[in-house]
């Protein structure tokens, strides 16, 4: 029964992978190309697990942005999750602090998504289990993925613009974010903001973007209610 | 462009960006029953996080002010990037739009 659940979980996220693949492939290219070793790039794939946190900490680090706003920076970028581990944490009440530790480490968009969509649909299902077979692969999927962009990256020629797909990832992500009014007037302002400020002292550009655009979200929000 | 940064510093981001990650993954699976809910003005603000961030993101990566208004619109990066806007809106498929990202910039920078 629960081992039906874990490959549930692996079932059910095999179409998304799809577009995983890519995004980890561009992740190891963008590392490639910031100068960043095998080792360091699947070191950082490892260690932080979040795809648009990695593609912005490496865009600041090959500028020679201060450590500690490339730091800020991909914090901020990963804040969303709070809103997820605060959603999905009443269906691993019962799990072990080990487990709550590891479960959290792999808490990603899309294995949020995922099992929240299933967990709203049958009460029966293994928490833990269908979660860790999303969770687990997407993991497997993204760590390969990025040794296979790094090999790749390394012996792609520089006027291909390969770097370009970094900007596409996020815009793929952006596109289905902008799901009403309140989040277009953030995103747009942000924008605004990133371009005109893309000369602020210490990479500083992305995160005062940032700030404006969710205060001017709210801000809208709450005069347009 | 590749970093001036040494292996140190580079350990030391990708550590303190792993620790930082994990704290704000574990918050509320760890507080569960002490704190429940994300304060209603914090979840406000969490909900343009990705909205603002990928904008932010983006925008700088697609346009480059240049003298006139014209050479700013037709930079091919930004032509590209409209391209594969729509490509996104239409199919919201990260595999598509970077092809037809990539291709449009392509075409338009080696056969155009």
């Amino acid at each position: 029964m629960s081992n039906s659940d874990l490959g549930e979980g692996v079932r059910t996220v095999a179409p998304v992978l799809l577009g995983v693949v890519p995004f980890a492939l561009v992740a190891g290219v963008a590392a490639a190309s910031a100068g960043l070793s095998l080792l360091e790039a699947m070191g950082m794939s490892v260690i932080v697990f979040a795809g648009a946190s990695q593609l912005a900490a490496l865009d600041l680090l090959s500028q020679d942005a201060p450590l500690a706003v490339v730091v800020v920076t991909a914090a901020v970028i990963n804040l969303r999750m709070m809103m997820y581990s605060a959603s999905i944490a009443p269906h691993f009440r019962s799990v072990s602090a080990r487990w709550k530790a590891v479960l959290s480490y792999l808490l990603t968009d899309q294995a949020y998504a995922l099992s929240l969509t299933r967990f709203g649909e049958d009460d029966e299902v293994d928490r833990k289990r269908f979660y860790l077979g999303v969770a687990a692969t997407l993991w497997v999927v993204w760590q390969l993925g990025t040794i296979a962009g790094v090999v790749l990256g390394a012996g792609v020629p520089d006027s291909w613009g390969l770097e370009f797909a970094v900007p596409l990832v996020f815009l793929a992500v952006l596109v289905p974010a902008l799901e009403d009014r309140a989040s277009i007037v953030a995103g747009a302002v942000a924008a605004v903001v990133a371009i005109v400020g893309g000369g602020l002292p210490l990479n500083l550009g992305l995160l005062v973007a940032a700030a404006v655009g969710i205060a001017v979200g709210m801000t809208f929000e709450e005069v347009a209610a | 462009m590749t970093t001036s940064y040494g292996p140190v510093s580079i350990w030391g981001v990708i550590v303190a960006i792993g620790v930082v990650t994990f704290l704000i993954r574990v918050s509320f699976v760890a507080l569960f029953g002490r704190l429940d809910t994300v304060p209603p003005r914090v979840q406000q603000a969490l909900r343009f996080v990705p909205a603002a961030v990928l904008s932010a993101l983006v925008a700088p990566a697609l346009v480059t002010v240049e003298p006139t208004v014209v050479e700013t619109l037709t930079n091919d990066r930004l032509v590209a990037g409209g391209v594969a806007a729509a490509v996104a809106w239409r199919t919201e498929n990260v595999f598509a739009t970077i092809g037809v990202g990539m291709v449009a910039l392509w075409t338009l920078r080696f056969l155009v």
